[in-house]
């Protein structure tokens, strides 16, 4: 039987104090923070993070990937392609963007499932991942927050299976964003949770409760959309569920993540899961998207570490100024150093397997793993010399102790200043590189590090996308 | 294979003050170096047979010589990332050697501050790849890339920060005390410790005072058979050796290697010293200008030019071995420090006041009797570069 196989999370690692917006504009806040996606993270980076969360607990390499999403960022050109060149999927394997709806991330999720019962695939993957803004001042500003989850399913041995679910689709306009605009636009509160949201929430989960012969006591855990707490707290109480059975909506902890809020819940009820326990889900969305999920015994048997609630706990708060510069809510004046040239598509192409996966090579005659870091083709062995004698040679997933580093206060960053390290890895190999998420004043000659993909400078108007590396998670 | 050594002599020299010359081209720049070289070697230009040009950023031959009046004689541009000046006089000077001409010009140029804006540019500084970059490339400045160096340094010594910062402060008091004295500088300001230890940090170690400037500036030579030599001048100066290697970029991609010195720098001061035929550097080299991009490139060059031990180079910083009055007078013009560093013309600069130095014509900077002076370059960053080193003797 069909179902989730495996699962992973990303949450950026800083938070915005909902305070710290109440001081920037003297307002009364809700409380809690939101999870802010770094300055070189985004909707491809953090989806990156999240399946290869999910892959590190269940290693099969799915023959598909659906990436959900309202944050895509090219307007034309695929994302899921680029996660699947940075997960080395197979040639064959299904890419496919779902966008634009909050309820992206479920209708993800379903159709997979049903590529999965027809056969067409053995296991997909389902990330979905959101970087919603608010305006300024407004009140989505405060409720959005940044994050991704991914799902693989299948039908060898799930850890939840699914029952029963369906969609329905309405065309009820309640938040948007037309092309070219960058902040959420919603109509009136009441409006949306009388009108639209409440009816046809309602009606769903109702209905399926119903063709299960399910009443809300059959469930151990309900995992729902909704805008707002309130909304969310309304809605659970008047489907009859009791506090403990509804599944934490983290606002306070990270904010709304919109197409990721539902897939990261689940996650989170996975978590804490037991056999044989129900999950009722339900996506929200010009439409809602519903299925309930029975436990198996093989929850058991997938690693849960890292729980979603360790990431949740890695955190910095940021400023606001920081905030607003990482968004590229203001304008900053230019660097006066020269500026770099532009990527070439040529080049680029060239160099696809580096740039995707850091990928090098590994010397047969010697054995050195050696990777060059400005992307030139290894074609001579750096420790040996011979030519063209190479197996190829992953280090995304290698750790790595920093060697030395250098921080730069002239380096063109929205974070300044700038980290570089020579990185050497765990079975050989140096490279050179930028790093990120670090903590100044812990950074020190030997300190681990992993690789995480993000975003470089941006050049002609393509996202620049490579590796950096991080100080590995205690 | 044959040495250079004493095949080839200097006659003239000239170079015009560095700095921010808002009032000179490259044109200008040209042919204030190259008529101070032939008055100084005594010669008309219409006696030059071959030119070399070494610019990085500031032209190509035809366009960028001709406002210096050359009529129809061979000219190349050469270029060898911050070793560019040197690369011309090495040109210039094989040339000569293999009877291709008699007589012939070196002459760097470097045009910087026309771009408008600070540091240096170009891929052979950010490390991009030259022909199509991916941008993938860490982005980091040229004072990083030397910090990674400084960093590693301290962390493999066990140099206190606070140690290590002050070893960097007494170079460049000792470079800016220098160049105070020199006309030709871009900066004559001199430092104390405490100034170069509280100045801005442009990357840790490394703060203002730790890096060169950017500068406007020409140097050129006139070089001939070593043989017509005398017949030019009474104190012509002999080129010993002429070396140059250039790295794979094993200190970026090898684990092996420790950033705490620049392999390139090693191999290439072997290579000079046995062409010169210098077993004891330290007792036998006179006075040196060497690379000091950042203070702790240079703090490393003592060590990689043989003048100090491994790891010794902090006792002989603290006993002023390097000062005008020590032992090794290192950077006596005030180095990169107080000239900046227009890479065409750097390495032609350092050998003006090798030049100068070993006719004992360098007035207040006049070192002792020096018989034996080396200029010494590196291009590129710790891990990948380029270095030259070039030995001119007076005897």
């Amino acid at each position: 039987m069909a179902g989730i196989t495996s699962f992973g999370t990303y949450i950026p690692m800083y938070r915005l104090d909902r305070e710290e917006i109440g001081r920037m504009w003297g307002m009364r806040v809700a409380g809690g923070e939101k999870a802010v996606a770094g300055y070189d993270e985004d909707t491809v980076t953090m989806a990156v993070d999240a399946a290869r969360d999910s892959l590190r607990r269940h290693g099969t390499k799915p023959d598909g990937l659906y990436l959900a999403t309202t944050t895509a960022p090219y307007k034309e050109k695929q994302h899921a392609a680029i996660i699947g060149a940075v997960l080395d999927l197979g040639r064959r394997a299904l890419t496919v963007d779902i966008n634009n709806s909050l309820r992206s991330g479920t209708t993800a999720l379903m159709t997979a499932l049903d590529a999965v019962k027809a056969s067409s695939a053995t296991e997909l993957m389902v990330v979905a991942s959101d970087c919603r803004m608010g305006a300024p001042r407004g009140r989505f500003e405060q409720l959005v927050g940044d994050g991704a989850a991914a799902l693989t399913v299948g039908c060898h041995d799930p850890i939840a299976e699914v029952d029963e679910g369906f969609s329905l689709h309405s065309d009820f306009t309640d938040v948007w964003r037309k092309e070219g605009e960058h902040f959420l636009r919603a109509g009136e509160g009441r409006f949306i949770e009388e009108v639209g949201y409440m009816p046809i929430m309602q009606e769903a989960i109702s209905e399926l409760m119903k063709a299960g012969g399910l009443t809300p006591k059959d469930f151990a855990r309900i995992v729902f959309y909704a805008h707002d707490p309130k909304q969310h707290a309304d809605l659970a109480r008047k489907l009859g569920f009791e506090a403990w059975q509804v599944q934490d909506p983290l606002f306070a902890k990270i904010g709304n993540t919109g197409t990721a809020a539902v897939l990261l819940m689940l996650v989170a009820a996975l978590e804490e899961a037991q056999p044989g326990h129900r999950i009722l889900v339900a996506g929200y969305g010009d439409g809602v998207d519903c299925f309930i999920l029975r436990v198996t015994d093989n929850i058991a048997k997938i690693n849960h570490a890292p729980l979603m609630q360790e990431r949740i706990n890695r955190k910095r708060n940021i400023d606001y100024a920081t905030y607003l510069s990482w968004r590229d809510l203001i304008p900053f004046e230019a660097s006066s150093l020269p500026e770099r040239a532009e990527p070439s598509l040529a080049s680029r192409w060239r160099e696809r397997k580096t740039i995707a996966s850091l990928s090098g090579v590994k010397c047969r005659k010697c054995g050195t793993p050696q990777i060059h870091p400005i992307g030139q083709n290894v074609r001579i062995c750096v420790a040996c010399q011979a030519r063209d004698e190479f197996d190829p040679y992953t280090f995304a997933d290698k750790r790595g102790t920093l060697f030395t580093y250098a921080v730069d206060q002239l380096q063109p960053t929205k974070n300044p200043p700038g980290l570089n390290g020579v990185i050497d890895f765990e079975d050989g190999g140096r490279f050179v590189c930028e790093l990120t998420d670090y903590d100044l004043s812990t950074v020190k000659i030997g300190m681990p590090v992993e690789m995480t993909f993000r975003k470089l400078s941006a050049g002609k108007g393509i996202v620049n996308y490579f590796w950096k590396a991080k100080p590995l998670a205690e | 294979m044959e040495s250079i050594k004493d095949k080839v002599a200097i006659v003239g020299m000239g170079c015009t003050r560095f700095g921010e010359r808002w009032d000179m081209g490259v044109e200008d720049l040209l042919v204030e170096a190259a008529y101070e070289a032939f008055e100084d070697a005594g010669i008309q230009p219409k006696d030059i047979q071959a030119a070399w040009l070494g610019t990085v950023f500031s032209g190509v031959t035809a366009i960028t010589m001709s406002p210096l009046g050359l009529q129809y004689i061979p000219m190349t541009r050469v270029e060898n990332m911050c070793a560019t000046g040197s690369e011309a006089i090495r040109a210039a000077s094989y040339a000569i050697a293999a009877g291709a001409c008699d007589i012939a010009l070196a002459i760097g140029v470097e045009k910087l501050k026309d771009s408008g804006q600070t540091g240096v540019k170009g891929p052979a500084i950010v490390g991009d790849n030259p022909d199509g970059t991916s941008g993938i490339g860490s982005g980091f400045s040229a004072p990083a890339s030397f910090a990674y160096l400084a960093t590693r340094y301290f962390h493999h010594y066990g140099l206190e920060p606070e140690y290590g910062k002050r070893l960097l402060a007494e170079i460049a008091v000792k470079n800016h005390y220098n160049g105070s004295l020199n006309p030709k500088a871009h900066f004559h300001n001199r430092l104390t410790v405490e100034q170069a230890m509280r100045a801005p940090i442009v990357a840790w170690p490394l703060g203002l005072y730790d890096c060169c400037g950017v500068s406007d500036g020409a140097a050129a030579a006139v070089l001939v058979k070593a043989d017509m030599a005398k017949d030019f001048r009474a104190d012509p100066i002999y080129i010993k050796a002429l070396a140059i290697t250039v790295g794979a970029r094993q200190g970026t991609m090898r684990q092996d290697y420790d950033y705490v010195h620049i392999e390139e720098n090693v191999r290439v001061a072997r290579m000079a010293y046995g062409e010169a035929g210098i077993q004891d550097p330290r007792k036998e080299i006179g006075m040196a200008e060497v690379h000091d991009c950042f203070t702790c490139h240079e703090l490393i060059l003592y060590e990689d030019l043989g003048f100090s031990a491994r790891g010794k180079a902090r006792d002989d910083i603290e006993t002023g071995t390097f000062t005008l009055t020590g032992e090794l007078p290192v950077n006596t013009d005030g180095g990169l420090k107080c000239f900046g560093h227009p890479l065409g013309a750097s390495g032609l600069r350092m050998m003006y006041e090798v030049y100068k130095q070993l006719q004992a014509k360098a007035g207040p900077r006049q070192v002792k009797n020096p018989r034996l002076g080396l200029t010494h370059n590196l291009g590129g960053n710790p891990g990948m570069g380029i270095a030259s080193c070039v030995v001119l003797g007076n005897e």
